[in-house]
């Protein structure tokens, strides 16, 4: 923690958790969509779901969704925005098992046939911990470059992808792994020291057992 | 942060020979990896969009609830009545602390300081310091760092959020973290630093945090102000020599204790204090047939 997680974030308000903190809930997973998003169905969780809406949460995600910051003007008229740039939205109230108290579950589909299925939270100050990624259990802030690839669950995957990024020089600073199941579906995230260029993403793509390579730069709160 | 209490801070300034600020500039140099002049540049943003914030005041503006906008044109009026009690500076503080807080409630663009919640604290002081005693914004910026110390050293002791800790927590930090930055401005020392902390921290000490209808609006917006004018009268305290008789980092220390032995209703849930009165409840229900 240093003094900028005291001064700061510069957002709009009129709550770091429930406005600034769902901004990026939606900003990270429209990184993750890697798509210009079409169609959202949102769900809101606990103190979300209990005072979201004079908070601004629905707004707030929708605006993250649109590509905005926690510091954008335009938070306040992302519904406007989201129905001139023709992206359709849902919002729900649901119950997570044990999930924090402000969390949203989105489900979003993108102009390119991507769909991503997020559960993420707001855990105080802007900042937020994406919890799950297409129903598999993730722990990571995007507070760091993370680098988050799908694939089967085999041998040698890992080392695939950590081979490419040592050949560039590219400093692995935390690694996660997590599967559906033993031989199924998996999940590594991997947060870096360094950028990931272009060209690792796509080399990473076209390995054998890779099934979806996703990039997200740090973003600071 | 190496600093986890405002004594080791005071500690290295005497051992060192240099200042508060430079004591927590030298350990954020160290922390993000960045020059003084990097910091400070990025420090003078926050201070830019404060003064914008501040500019930018929508008096028309209504928050959700409908109960929160327009107030800090009324003391702005009241300011040029000239009848008043309080004097200019005073006046002034609490005007653009209403301004904040209302800009907040009604999604504008603020600094959370150290929450949004308590947004309205520091800038309102600091606004009021420019415009009454014709500080610099580089002093003013300086003085930040020296809040943002108190700040971080809260934060890692107690807690700087009114979920976790009640509003003491939130804007006794936030006013707290403004004393320290007015003594600083002064150029007064780092025991008088300390002793501005711990003052206002004892005069907000069980503050709960009881929002109607869970919304950052009522008492949200007038706490601000209430807060930064605790900030001035014990920056004002210790910089007349006035000490705290109990050490600073132990009325941070006591402040953990209360907010740990605090009720969960009066940590934001809205179950508790003004969010359970009468008045307070029947917000929440017509807020929420809208």
């Amino acid at each position: 923690m240093n003094v900028f997680d005291i001064l700061g974030p510069v957002m709009v308000g009129p709550s770091s958790s429930h406005t600034a903190g769902a901004v990026r809930i939606g900003y990270v997973t429209r990184v993750m969509l890697a798509e210009e998003p079409v169609r959202a169905e949102i769900c809101l969780h606990g103190s979300f779901a209990a005072t979201g809406k004079g908070h601004g949460t629905d707004t707030a995600i929708i605006a993250g969704l649109l590509g905005m910051k926690p510091s954008d003007m335009n938070v306040p008229r992302s519904f406007e925005i989201a129905r001139e740039k023709g992206l359709d939205f849902h919002f729900e109230n649901m119950v997570v098992k044990d999930a924090h108290p402000n969390t949203a579950v989105i489900n979003v589909e993108g102009d390119g046939g991507r769909s991503i299925r997020i559960q993420a939270s707001s855990i105080g100050g802007g900042r937020i911990m994406v919890n799950r990624i297409d129903g598999i259990e993730v722990n990571f802030t995007g507070e760091s470059n993370t680098l988050i690839v799908h694939n089967t669950d085999m041998p040698g995957n890992v080392s695939r992808i950590t081979s490419l990024l040592a050949e560039k020089k590219i400093n692995i600073a935390t690694m996660q792994l997590y599967r559906h199941e033993k031989g199924g579906f998996a999940v590594m995230i991997l947060e870096t020291d360094q950028d990931v260029p272009q060209e690792i993403i796509e080399e990473a793509q076209v390995l054998e057992g890779i099934i979806k390579v996703t990039y997200l730069q740090a973003v600071e709160v | 942060m190496a600093y986890n209490s405002i004594s080791e801070i005071i500690e290295i300034c005497k051992e060192d020979g240099i200042s508060f600020y430079e004591a927590v500039m030298r350990d954020t140099c160290k922390d993000t990896g960045h020059s003084e002049e990097e910091n400070m540049t990025r420090m003078s943003e926050m201070w830019r969009v404060m003064c914008e914030a501040s500019v930018g005041y929508d008096a028309d503006l209504k928050s959700r609830s409908g109960l929160v906008g327009g107030s800090g044109r009324q003391m702005e009026a009241y300011m040029k009545s000239g009848g008043s009690y309080c004097g200019e500076f005073i006046l002034t503080v609490m005007a653009e602390a209403l301004k904040m807080g209302e800009s907040n409630a009604c999604m504008k663009r603020i600094v959370a300081a150290p929450t949004a919640g308590s947004c309205g604290v520091m800038p309102s002081v600091y606004i009021a310091v420019k415009k009454n005693h014709g500080f610099s914004d580089e002093a003013i910026v300086k003085s930040m760092f020296v809040a943002a110390g108190v700040g971080q050293v809260i934060a890692a002791r107690a807690f700087i959020a009114g979920a976790t800790g009640g509003c003491q927590a939130e804007i006794g930090t936030a006013a707290a973290m403004t004393a320290a930055g007015l003594v600083a401005l002064k150029d007064g020392t780092p025991e008088q630093i300390a002793n501005a902390v711990a003052m206002t921290l004892k005069g907000m000490l069980g503050l709960v945090c009881d929002p109607v209808a869970g919304l950052v609006e009522v008492p949200c917006v007038k706490r601000n102000v209430t807060g930064a004018a605790n900030a001035v009268v014990c920056a004002e305290m210790a910089l007349a020599g006035i000490d705290s008789a109990i050490p600073v980092d132990q009325v941070i220390d006591a402040m953990r204790e209360v907010g740990d032995n605090m009720p969960s209703i009066y940590k934001e849930t809205a179950c508790g204090g003004c969010a359970n009165t009468p008045r307070g409840l029947e917000v929440a229900r017509m807020l929420e047939k809208s």
